[in-house]
């Protein structure tokens, strides 16, 4: 039988304020268990939330930034639930009026294509503690910096069918996210978090399948494994003829392998009510048009403009523009470097496929993007070849130095453009392999021809000891092979 | 010494007839020597109180004195102390010492008052009689030269009966639901329910946060003003307080009631009110009618509404309150626990007494899923109603006056096993909560030698003007002047 995939996303994520969303406690990652947990954080009797403005102005802004609709009046309720990580019993959080409503997101599709994924709404509400259950034996820490954190929770309608979609949208949504600089997004800190909802259906079928969800995906890898995992696992249920258990999944990446949390049975009644600590939250047009104002750009205009700007194409701008810091270093290395294509092509090619090998984000590159754009200069004024110019970026990566033309120097990889010592090169080479010269000049396939010409560039660059221009050999082997 | 009023004290301080020091070691003297038989207090803070003292006489020398400053009086144990042990009336919270200062204490120090010790309470404010606290009953004083143990009402009968007894001259008090008002009017006493909002709940142990208000109880509304003065105010800490300018309550206490329109209302004067009671409250109503008021009969027609409601909303807001207290991080924690849920379990079914447990299970349940409609949002709908009733009654009249209570002090155990009978204490009470609105009980006379309260209650932030009508009343009459024998 086909199947149709059903994934709708719930997202947390981290807002970048200073404080807790309800208590003047430091947000900063990584601090001494509970040095950043005072009275409030604490749930100490008699303490008192006291909401966090700047919270509420960067939810606004995600919510014009997701083309939503603003709560004008919003509502904090209790989520009430044991766990020891949640001092005061229960999570403020909201329900009934989340402070974003409904809105959506364009994302692109490697297929060219462009499709909408709704916002169901987005919601404020304060991160628990975190329960260390490794370092102590036969204990459970508690550490309560992370607890009162501010968060938004996105919630997606289920409108994306596979994991490349789901992807696609989760990556939009960091993109945002860090370009509006209203979360730091970095997904190891655990500052976005997933979890995916997804179910199947008979292809065509209009009726929606049983849902599992997985929890806590805190990477895009992982997200795309699970999502894999969980459609292969409900479709082998469902050819079997079993159903599908309403469940919460927990999925372990390192192994590719997943188990039920809890089922809808076991879920708790989290007995919502408004709380009453909390006056409603009014925001008003001033506030609004204030958070309008400070919008930077975004992910979608950025695109726009890369294309009029630097005469890049659809899929390159999209890919550049999505991430705030990608994009910022882009912009240097091709000022810095004249050359825009150029410099989208080694910001995309070598410099990310670095960055992922050392599972780096772009603020701890070892290299500038102005550095990157002076390598850029040196390959279009073809003083080296691009196989040289792997060389610089190594020297650069590596910090053996820091200045493009001293490595140049110090590697000797300035290439050979001097026509007439090239062309003497090329009628040595060509003296040296008569029958390959006769075979390509008898062959009338051009595509023949041209794989045949790799034949001489080969001795040619070993005769120039890897220093002669390509570009200009291979002008001059045309040339002189008289095509 | 110990009949003088807050006022009459602070004079006494600044002409220097008495140091702080000299005053504060009498009241302790006396408190030690008397709460044995009343058991007012669960702490007793000696050490503090002299040293405090001795700062406030050193304030006064340097001329930076201000009325509070030097006074003595007390907490009720639910008001955070840095560093002294604040219980709430619970076994819960028996070690438990905050490293923090609620506002209402915050403030108090700043006046350069001297608290004597944290005064008894029903366990979490739970209860109208002060005897559910872990810390053992407190007994009226009234009551005792008949050879009788009479509750002091609650929750905060530690406070009232404490200044009934001349203890202390005022203590603090909390009022969720009457429980600065009953124990006032069977303890003799004046107490003031602000305007919800008008005093800072931080640091105030939370039971129903939407109806918890601090507030004064003293012998005279001129010592209550005093006190509102020192309490009320916009906190930044506590969002729902209000801001708005404190007036000094203290400046119109003696304007003229000459046609001040007085509202009976008509459910509050019904059949399950005491005949004595009502007869000394309209004695009371007349001596208003002498001071120029006039006097008319309105409605408040959800009025036998309020307690279901009441007891609805107060218990599902506590039912997620008291969620913290779980032995993780503070406070009682069982002995020995197996895993988190028996820690969970135990500690809670150990930690917490009846009444706790009763209101928790009570507002889980008002709160669960299939139930929540039926309850908790036809308790708000309710609300909303017995509000209106209010705003309307004060387009035609300026203040409402009822009993505080339907009969006098009863006596210990009476009603511990009936909750319900225990709830309807609360009757003429729990209402202005719901509605947020302020009101006062004032000592009009009494019923067996058994004191019984007036209730005024007043529009929104009218406090000046509740102070007022208490006041003048207490020019012509001298029923918050006895003392217990």
């Amino acid at each position: 039988m086909q199947w149709d995939i059903v994934i709708g996303l719930e997202i947390h994520v981290q807002l970048a304020t200073r404080t807790k969303i309800f208590s003047g406690s430091s947000t900063a990652y990584g601090a001494e268990p509970n040095t950043q947990a005072n009275a409030v954080d604490l749930a100490m009797p008699g303490t008192l939330p006291v909401p966090n403005e700047q919270a509420f102005r960067y939810a606004v802004m995600f919510g014009l930034a997701v083309n939503a609709e603003i709560e004008r009046r919003s509502v904090f309720e209790r989520k009430n639930y044991f766990y020891p990580d949640l001092p005061k019993g229960y999570q403020t959080t909201q329900l009934e009026r989340p402070i974003v409503g409904p809105g959506y997101v364009d994302i692109d599709l490697a297929n060219g294509e462009t499709k909408r994924v709704r916002i169901h709404h987005a919601h404020l509400e304060e991160d628990a503690g975190k329960s260390l259950h490794e370092d102590f034996h036969g204990m459970t820490g508690i550490d309560l910096n992370r607890a009162g954190t501010p968060l938004i929770e996105v919630v997606t309608e289920p409108d994306m069918t596979n994991a490349e979609e789901a992807v696609a949208f989760a990556k939009k949504l960091h993109g945002i996210v860090t370009s509006l600089g209203i979360c730091d997004g970095d997904m190891s800190q655990g500052s976005m978090r997933f979890d995916v909802n997804i179910s199947l259906k008979p292809s065509g079928s209009e009726t929606l399948g049983t849902r599992t969800e997985t929890k806590n995906l805190n990477s895009f890898r992982f997200m795309e494994q699970a999502i894999a995992h969980e459609v292969e696992r409900q479709m082998d249920i469902l050819e079997d003829g079993g159903t599908i258990v309403q469940e919460t999944r927990l999925y372990n990446g390192d192994r590719d392998e997943s188990r039920s949390m809890r089922t809808k049975e076991e879920a708790n009644d989290y007995r919502y009510f408004p709380c009453p600590d909390l006056l409603p939250v009014e925001i008003d047009d001033a506030f609004i048009e204030a958070a309008r104002n400070s919008l930077p750009e975004l992910p979608d205009a950025r695109k726009a403009r890369f294309m009029e700007q630097y005469g890049l194409n659809d899929y390159d701008a999209g890919l550049l523009a999505g991430d705030s810091k990608l994009a910022a270093f882009f912009e240097t290395t091709a000022e810095r470097g004249k050359d825009a294509k150029l410099a989208s092509n080694w910001v995309q090619g070598e410099f990310s496929a670095r960055l992922n090998a050392e599972e780096k984000p772009v603020a701890d590159s070892p290299i500038s993007g102005a550095q990157l754009g002076d390598l850029v200069v040196r390959i279009a004024d073809n003083t080296i070849s691009s196989a040289g110019a792997k060389k610089v970026f190594e020297a650069l990566w590596t910090g053996e130095n820091d200045n493009v033309d001293a490595i140049i120097d110090a590697k000797g990889l300035k290439q050979v453009s001097d026509t007439g010592e090239l062309e003497k090169m090329v009628d040595e080479v060509l003296a040296s392999m008569p029958d390959q010269v006769a075979q390509y000049q008898q062959e009338s396939d051009p595509k023949k021809q041209k794989k045949m010409l790799g034949g001489f560039m080969g001795p040619l660059m070993k005769a120039s000891r890897g220093q002669g221009n390509p570009k200009l050999f291979n002008e001059i082997l045309l040339r002189k092979l008289g095509t | 010494m110990h009949n003088k009023s807050v006022a009459e004290l602070s004079r006494e301080l600044e002409s220097g007839k008495i140091s702080s020091v000299e005053l504060t070691r009498e009241y302790l003297g006396r408190l030690k020597k008397e709460d044995e038989q009343l058991n007012s207090f669960i702490s007793i803070t000696e050490e503090q109180a002299l040293a405090d003292a001795h700062a406030a006489d050193e304030q006064r020398a340097a001329g930076k004195a201000t009325p509070w400053t030097g006074v003595p009086f007390a907490h009720k144990d639910i008001f955070c102390t840095n560093g002294v042990a604040t219980t709430c009336g619970s076994k819960m919270l028996a070690n438990f010492v905050p490293p923090y200062d609620a506002t209402v204490t915050e403030n108090f120090r700043k006046a350069g008052a001297v608290c004597l010790g944290k005064t008894n309470m029903d366990e979490f404010a739970m209860g109208s009689s002060t005897e559910s606290s872990h810390f053992g009953a407190t007994t009226n004083p009234w009551g005792l030269s008949q050879g009788e143990k009479r509750v002091p009402g609650g929750s905060s009968g530690g406070s009232a009966a404490a200044v009934a007894a001349r203890l202390v001259p005022a203590a603090t008090a909390t009022d969720t639901g009457g429980s600065i008002r009953q124990p006032a009017a069977l303890c003799g006493v004046t107490g003031l329910k602000p305007t919800y909002g008008r005093v800072s709940r931080y640091g105030m142990i939370a039971f129903a946060s939407s109806l918890d208000q601090g507030g004064p109880i003293a012998r005279s509304a001129e010592d209550n003003a005093l006190m509102l003065n020192v309490m009320a105010g916009f906190d930044p800490r506590d969002s729902t307080s209000i801001d708005r300018d404190v007036p000094d309550y203290t400046a119109t206490l003696n304007e003229p009631l000459k046609g001040l329109r007085i509202g009976l209302p008509q459910e509050y004067f019904a059949s399950n009110l005491n005949a004595a009671v009502e007869e000394q409250i309209r004695g009371a109503i007349r001596e208003y009618e002498k001071l120029g008021a006039t006097v008319k009969e309105v409605s408040l027609p959800h009025a036998d509404l309020a307690i279901a409601a009441y007891y609805v909303i107060a218990p599902a807001e506590a039912s997620a309150n008291l969620s913290r207290f779980d032995g993780a991080r503070y406070g009682y924690r069982c002995e020995d626990p197996k895993d988190l849920m028996d820690m969970y379990t135990r500690t809670r079914a150990e930690g917490f007494g009846a009444e706790v447990k009763r209101r928790i299970l009570v507002g889980t349940y008002a709160l669960s899923a299939g139930y929540f409609d039926a309850y908790y949002l036809k308790a708000q709908k309710v609300r909303r109603l017995i509000q209106q009733d209010f705003i309307d009654a004060f387009q035609e009249v300026d203040v409402l006056m009822s009993p505080t209570t339907p009969s006098p002090a009863f006596v210990q155990g009476e009603k511990s096993n009936d909750p319900v009978t225990m709830y309807l204490e609360d009757v003429f009470t729990v209402a202005i909560n719901l509605a947020g609105i302020p009101a006062m009980s004032v000592p009009a006379g009494f019923v067996d030698g058994l004191p019984v309260g007036l209730q005024i209650i007043g529009d929104y932030f009218s406090e000046a003007r509740l102070l007022n009508a208490a006041h003048q009343y207490q020019q012509v009459t001298d029923w918050h002047q006895r003392e217990p024998q």
